[in-house]
């Protein structure tokens, strides 16, 4: 059976439009090193490392795995490159916590980035591939229809998307790495600002991030010696469906919904809203909260919205479950990196080690991931107690 | 560790260019043909997928997404993929084995290499300041490991081309090679230089492809009541990306994998390497410290046919068949990544 | 119909002018070879790494002790490349090498212009050919030329106060010849023939348009070809503000999901010739074709989709109909 593992070292790097000064090898170093700070280790106290990124083009690097490797102290070990979507960031920590709940490892490194500077996420990878569908209209002109039949389908009001707009906002302001930092946002601030794809706004959107993520992952035996307190991982999941089939439920799809509960199941939970202090979910787009809130069964369908207006996922509302206490993918989103941001800042929440936006006395706490066409999903749920 | 079995493996041909196949059309078939030898339906008798594949191949970002609309992923599945050969892919799946969340598990690995120029768009994966801009190809590095080698006295042409003629011979009896035929040593020496010291045929081809594998508990393998071949140890390794810092007339990265599977703890029958140069063949060989009494590339190896990111699963499929078939009791199968053998995959394999 | 599907091959460029930063160890050596040196740096063991690392390779330490190295030394290997492609260096043939310089512990990968095979071997001396104009890359070395025939440098030193490097530019293009998938081409090949044709799966009986051979949720395979109308039922849109890069589509515009009559799965176009403040989930719309003589393979042969005078679908049945089996 599984063994226990948790993890003892988080690492991140300051998020910013442009990392002006350093290289792709610089960027993932420096989160990898303050990784390894954390946990109290040195390069050689690693035994592999698990790497992932989203697609290659944003870098225009093929397998950077390859030309990471001495930078990441890899000569000679184990080197791994996850790549599952917008999820992969999630993914990767759940492949390196399965290299050591496995026994086959005791202390792994995973790391996760894009430098998204390099390139133009949003059109880089609209390449002229011929016969292939023809209208781009970016990531928002896919994920606005689907909202659009959300918001039809719950009644919601027309500002829960701004309300989460500003509250994560709020969020990052407390994080001195996140992105944006936008202390006095407010709702007409939201509203105003431009309509991108009706009804999304730019401030409802995601920025575009360098950055990178890593994490120290151990075996039960070395994490009890750990100088912080490990944030044990009671659960992990993945799911995926294909993009597009008939009759695919796309507002709230079938991957996340069994997604979560495999990973509920897993770590003891029967109601998400009560028995998780805090979580860390991939918001990109404002109206995502209020519609992952259904499909991960923290409010019942059609009311997830309700939860968001009430205040309950905001940390300056003392909200009872605070959602993205981090900031969230609103306020930092370095593509592939995203999903291990949110692992990790679940993880430094139950270890206590979340700072100004740390949540008061969180013990137990999900980390959410998501990509493609919202078809592949990742999750965990760690806890400062074994369980 | 707990054993794992593999119960099943298919791979397609390998073509020059499958054309107007799509991805997902080259894997619906190993798929198909993976399910009938393990004797399951579909995608959801398994635990557990992963694949393997590279965007840069056929030039588009997300090859893998489309890979998943191949496995009737209705109701979701649990899924994963590594843009790294599929034989990654087995490593992955193995180790969730050995956590105990799964118990059986399907891996499939696919790539049109033929629409790019591929030893140019694999320029791309090298350093990027220093390398890339130089569109240095792959072969170039292999080449110069050659000259290496042959300068050291290490090898011969000749003994480059014994590899060639040898794949090409044991391809006459693989249905899915891509190049074979009988050709002796003295006609290969004739051959004009390439990329010098390498010939033509010191180069695997350029193939289309996929492969499939199904692998789970032992315990399940006897439950479904197929035959198997045992995977007793599985590691890789990756070394320094600074070429300049690296033997290249060795692959340290195999020696260590080989090290920590204990290749050397007994007999070797069969092997299968992935050597996608003929002289590389000689340096694997001796990594994995392998002597004349082991049947090296019987299927013709990646000389015969190079399925990018299906060929290291590839490899090691054809071992566990050989073994399955009783060609052998124990095997050794090799699956490799990046320039000049930077990363290399060991697998040790055991008959039922 | 022709059992045989028409092979649609074209060639695409993939890709895009990188703007790298580089950091400063990378950033250091770019300086220098602006200025027509070559710096290296010590390794944790005192190697001197050439081109410089960021990191140490056997003890992962963080580098930045610099040393100058000459741009001159000896080949450790090569290999000559008689037949260069098009991305490569050297338009002639040429060799790639690996070129220890002197001051330094580690050869570097670069490119030799030694005009004849003849005139490579192991261990010769070559030197760097600077090229006319530097800019802090690395094909600021105009490849290495033999050393008994290199030219003293006729450039001229610029003494103009330049930034250190820090950033680059990294143009990355490559050309593949694409080949459409069957069910893609024939769905194309239609398409040219101004018909909407979808497939229907085997197992589940649902439509697809566009096809793509298979079923994703069954995983079958499907072949069977079904002929949809013209009509279609706006399951879902969006109205965008913001342009689309190469398209002279004007913001704003109306994007939806569509589902064709007797199709099961939607796809995006355009709407248009419609009040956007006036578009419904449910709303009757029908293809406008461009003039005949412009039709080729591609969906634009519809302009855009346009309201028609029918009465909205109810939501629950959009998408849900099974066409004739």
């Amino acid at each position: 059976m599984a063994q226990l593992a948790a993890v003892v070292g988080v690492g991140q790097t300051k998020y910013k439009t442009k990392r002006k000064d350093v290289s792709i090898a610089g960027l993932v170093r420096e989160a990898a090193q303050n990784a390894l700070d954390n946990a109290g280790l040195t390069w050689k106290d690693i035994d592999a490392v698990i790497l992932g990124k989203a697609p290659d083009m944003f870098e225009g690097v093929i397998m950077p795995e390859l030309y990471l490797t001495d930078a990441l102290g890899c000569n000679g070990k184990p080197m791994l490159r996850v790549h599952t979507a917008g999820s992969v960031g999630g993914s990767t920590a759940i492949v390196a916590a399965s290299y050591v709940q496995s026994g086959v490892f005791q202390r792994v490194l995973t790391v996760s980035f894009e430098k998204q500077s390099e390139s133009n996420a949003m059109w880089a990878l609209s390449n002229p591939q011929p016969f292939s569908p023809h209208l781009n209209a970016g990531a928002g002109g896919y994920f606005a229809p689907i909202i659009r039949e959300y918001v039809r389908r719950s009644n919601a009001p027309y500002d829960a998307g701004i309300k989460v707009a500003v509250k994560d906002r709020l969020h990052g302001a407390r994080n001195p790495l996140a992105h944006l930092q936008l202390p006095e946002i407010t709702m007409k601030e939201v509203e105003d600002s431009p309509m991108l794809w009706e009804p999304l706004r730019f401030l409802e959107a995601c920025p575009s991030s360098d950055g990178a993520c890593a994490m120290v992952i151990t075996n039960e035996e070395l994490a009890s010696q750990s100088p912080g307190t490990p944030a044990w991982i009671r659960g992990t999941a993945m799911r995926s469906e294909p993009t597009m089939y008939a009759g695919r439920e796309q507002v709230n799809p079938q991957a996340g919904i069994d997604c979560a509960k495999d990973v509920y199941k897993q770590a003891g939970i029967t109601d998400p809203r009560k028995d998780l202090d805090c979580a860390e979910v991939y918001v990109p787009f404002s109206w995502y909260e209020p519609m992952w809130l259904e499909n991960l069964g923290f409010a019942d369908v059609g009311k997830g919205w309700e939860l968001t207006m009430s205040g309950a996922t905001s940390l300056d509302e003392n909200g009872d479950i605070p959602w993205n206490p981090s900031g969230g993918v609103l306020s930092s989103n370095p593509i592939g990196a995203s999903g291990m941001i949110r692992f990790a800042e679940a993880a430094q929440q139950v270890r206590g080690q979340a700072g100004g936006h740390q949540v008061d006395g969180a013990k137990t706490a999900l980390g959410h991931a998501y990509g493609g066409g919202a078809q592949f999903y990742s999750m965990w749920v760690v806890s400062s107690e074994k369980g | 560790m707990r054993d794992v079995a593999i119960v099943a493996y298919a791979q397609s041909d390998c073509q020059g260019n499958a054309g107007a196949q799509n991805e997902v059309e080259l894997i619906m078939p190993v798929l198909q043909e993976v399910y009938k030898q393990a004797g399951i339906t579909n995608v959801q008798d398994v635990d557990f997928t992963c694949s393997g594949s590279c965007d840069y191949q056929q030039g588009a970002a997300f090859a893998f997404v489309s890979g998943v609309d191949a496995l009737g992923a209705v109701p979701p599945i649990k899924e994963s993929h590594v843009e790294m050969d599929a034989a990654w892919a087995l490593y992955e799946a193995w180790l969730k084995i050995q956590t105990g969340q799964a118990e059986s598990a399907l891996l499939y690995g696919f790539g049109k290499s033929s629409p790019g120029e591929l030893p140019i768009v694999l320029s791309q994966q090298l350093d990027p300041y220093y390398l890339a801009p130089l569109w240095v190809d792959s072969i170039a590095f292999a080449a110069m490991q050659a000259r290496m080698m042959l300068e050291k006295g290490l090898i011969t042409e000749a003994d480059m081309a014994e590899v060639v003629a040898r794949s090409r011979r044991n391809a006459l009896a693989n249905p899915h090679a891509q190049l074979k035929g009988e050709f002796s040593v003295e006609q290969l020496l004739a051959e004009p230089m390439y990329e010098s010291p390498l010939r033509k045929h010191d180069c695997c081809p350029v193939s289309d492809g996929a492969c499939a594998m199904v692998i789970c508990t032992v315990e399940k393998a006897k439950e479904w009541g197929k035959p198997y071949a045992v995977i007793k140890g599985i590691d890789h390794r990756i070394e320094t990306h600074h070429i300049g810092s690296r033997d290249l007339t060795r692959s340290v990265s195999t020696e260590l994998a080989a090290e920590a599977v204990g290749v050397g703890n007994g007999p070797v029958d069969i092997a299968e390497l992935y050597a996608p140069f003929s002289h590389q063949e000689i340096i694997l060989k001796k990594a994995l410290g392998l002597n004349n009494d082991t049947v090296v590339n019987a299927s013709g190896g990646v000389l015969a046919g190079n399925l990018m990111m299906a060929s290291g699963l590839s490899r090691i499929g054809e071992v566990a068949m050989r073994l399955i078939k009783g060609e052998g009791k124990r095997g050794v199968a090799h699956a490799t990544s990046g320039p000049a053998l930077q990363q290399n995959l060991v697998t040790v394999l055991e008959a039922q | 119909m022709s059992a045989a599907a028409e092979l649609l091959s074209q060639e695409f460029t993939l890709g895009y002018t990188y703007t790298r930063t580089t950091g400063p160890v990378v950033g250091e050596f770019l300086t220098a070879l602006r200025d027509r040196k070559m710096r290296g740096i010590k390794g944790s063991d005192g190697r001197v790494l050439m081109p410089p690392m960021e990191y140490d390779p056997v003890d992962a330490a963080a580098l930045s002790e610099f040393v100058d190295v000459a741009d001159c030394g000896e080949v450790v290997s090569w290999t000559w490349v008689s037949q260069p492609r098009k991305a490569h260096p050297s338009d002639s043939a040429f060799a790639w090498a690996l070129i220890k310089l002197d001051g330094a512990d580690t050869a570097m990968l670069h490119w030799v212009d030694a005009g004849d095979e003849s005139a490579m071997k192991t261990g010769m001396r070559v030197k760097a050919r600077w090229a006319n104009e530097t800019k802090g890359f690395i094909t600021d070395i105009n490849g290495f030329v033999p050393e008994a025939v290199a030219l003293v440098a006729d450039y001229v030193e610029s003494d103009a106060e330049l930034e250190p490097i820090s950033g680059i530019e990294c143009p990355s293009y490559m050309t593949y010849n694409f080949t459409a998938g069957k069910a893609t081409a024939r769905y194309l090949a239609q398409l040219r023939n101004g018909k909407l044709v979808g497939q229907r799966c085997p197992n589940c009986a649902n439509v697809y348009i566009p096809p793509r051979g298979s079923c994703a949720a069954c995983g079958v395979p499907t072949e069977e070809e079904v002929e949809l109308s013209n009509k279609a039922t706006v399951e879902s849109y969006t109205i965008v503000y913001i342009p689309i890069p190469n398209n002279p589509i004007k913001p704003p515009y109306v994007i939806a999901n569509l589902v064709l009559d007797g199709a099961n799965l939607s796809f995006l176009h355009l709407l248009s010739e419609c009040d956007n403040n006036n578009v419904r989930i449910g709303m009757r719309v029908e293809a406008v074709w461009k003039p005949k003589e412009e039709w080729g393979y591609a969906m634009e042969n519809i302009k855009y989709f346009k309201p028609i005078d029918e009465p909205d679908m109810p939501v629950e049945q959009i998408g849900k109909q099974k066409s004739g089996e």
